[in-house]
């Protein structure tokens, strides 16, 4: 089941997510990207119904590049969760996303920043968060390990401590994670951790 | 039970208590309702039951020289076997396949809809669609739609300019890109045959081999599949249809029938 997790380190955030589609029994695709950048900066990792994950997170990616068009600035990380939380609470008293979202950005002014956003629209800022069946053995594992000011080797290492947590105690684990991070130069794609090859990647024609 | 339509009384007889002309009237009119008490529950429940092509497989995958598209031909209407000869493999257009699962004729009719909106865009663009985004134009109308009752699992097959495209779409708005997917309740079984055979090399004839067996070996595990195996291959000058199996001869060919040991036999009692 769905695992997403991530932590603010020294000048960088990462997130982490699992790829897997899966309806009922069946994983239709485990080499789903849930991960996506919202503008040079930011990442947004979104778990939740497939519908709804993709059309939200796709809304406010094209949003915050509107805002960026009109102002010639970008939102700054924590600008784009406050809205990224206003959309979902207005949504949800009339026809709600069910999105949880880990929102992580870096700012030349704060540096990295993580904010955690559930479907019901609570915003948090913090250090650390997780969601779905993983959060139970992530969120501990990064409470025993984490410290403030953590090296990228560190924070990956933690990461990796977590994948492992999740494939070896959770029932249904998912196979397959991204790791994506943001720092100063920007938001980018990290590593995959493959514990089954999907061959449904198709070769570029 | 009575519906009681005493409220729709008009009240007290106006000519006095004992007029002989409105005796028979006074009475409340009441009738008898169905036994049956959940009736909204109901309702649905007898659509639902009656919705044809609930029970099907469909599959398509990417390959080396482009995509196999490959379904069975059953429709059901809950345990009854309505067609064994539907076309779950819906044309689009020359370059583009899509499949039907879940409910025909929210299947049919949003295919049909997606062909218009695939050859509008020919006509604006001057060039055809990508299956991109005919995929996403299908994802949006039934995401627009969502939890108001569609029932649609399909994949989006086709050829474009950027070569083979593959996309899986269902109706609360879920797309997924891949190279390999089938849907409907013989899926898990098609799923057995097609991950253990396939290889991104095959030539035409062993994907299309491969996507008959996986129809078909779905078709004999799965009761709600059957009927004929028909397989559609989508290459650079758009798609074909390669082959239309009936799985009931299909099973000779691949199960062959082997005499059994007899281990007992019936003899006649001397004596008796």
């Amino acid at each position: 089941m769905e695992c997403v997790f991530g932590l603010v380190g020294n000048g960088f955030a990462v997130v982490a997510a699992d790829t897997s589609a899966v309806h009922s029994i069946l994983v239709h695709k485990s080499n789903e990207d849930k991960i996506m950048a919202l503008d040079s900066h930011k990442l947004i990792a979104a778990s939740g119904e497939s519908g709804d994950r993709v059309q939200f997170t796709e809304y406010i990616q094209k949003n915050v590049a509107l805002y960026q068009f009109r102002n010639g600035i970008p939102l700054t990380t924590a600008a784009a969760a406050n809205f990224t939380r206003g959309e979902l609470a207005t949504a949800l008293r009339k026809n709600p996303y069910f999105v949880n979202i880990l929102l992580a950005g870096y700012d030349k002014e704060t540096g990295p920043s993580l904010y955690y956003i559930d479907y019901i629209s609570t915003l948090h800022k913090v250090d650390k968060g997780a969601f779905g069946y993983g959060s139970f053995f992530s969120l501990s594992l990064m409470d025993r390990h984490y410290h403030s000011g953590m090296s990228l080797e560190e924070a990956i290492d933690l990461v990796d401590k977590c994948i492992l947590e999740i494939r070896s105690r959770l029932v249904m684990a998912p196979p397959n994670f991204v790791i994506k991070i943001v720092d100063k130069d920007g938001a980018r794609h990290f590593a995959w951790r493959e514990s089954i090859k999907d061959d449904s990647v198709v070769p570029s024609a | 039970m009575k519906l009681d339509t005493s409220g729709l009384e008009s009240i007290a007889p106006l000519f006095g208590a004992s007029n002989e002309l409105l005796d028979g009237l006074s009475t409340a009119p009441a009738f008898d309702l169905p036994s049956n008490v959940d009736l909204d529950g109901f309702l649905k429940e007898t659509i639902q039951m009656v919705k044809p092509a609930k029970g099907t497989t469909t599959l398509a995958f990417i390959f080396k020289e482009g995509v196999i598209v490959a379904a069975d031909s059953r429709a059901s209407m809950g345990g009854y076997i309505s067609s064994q000869s539907v076309k779950k493999i819906i044309e689009i257009n020359p370059y583009m396949l899509g499949t039907m699962a879940g409910g025909a004729a929210d299947c049919q009719f949003w295919h049909r809809n997606l062909g218009i909106k695939c050859r509008l865009h020919e006509l604006a663009n001057k060039r055809r669609i990508s299956v991109t985004g005919a995929s996403k134009l299908l994802a949006n109308i039934l995401y627009s739609y969502r939890g108001m009752g569609l029932s649609v699992g399909t994949m989006i097959a086709g050829w474009d300019e950027t070569g083979p495209g593959l996309y899986y779409v269902d109706n609360d708005g879920g797309r997924l890109k891949g190279a390999r997917f089938s849907v409907g309740s013989g899926s898990p079984y098609a799923y057995g045959v097609l991950d253990d055979g396939y290889r991104y090399d095959m030539s035409i004839e062993e994907a299309a081999e491969l996507a008959r067996r996986a129809i078909y070996h779905a078709t004999f595990r799965d009761g709600a599949s059957g009927g004929v195996a028909s397989v559609y291959y989508v290459g650079p000058s758009g798609w074909k249809k390669l082959s239309g199996d009936d799985v009931g001869e299909l099973h000779y060919h691949y199960y062959p029938v082997t005499a059994g040991t007899v281990e007992q036999e019936m003899v006649e009692v001397t004596g008796a």
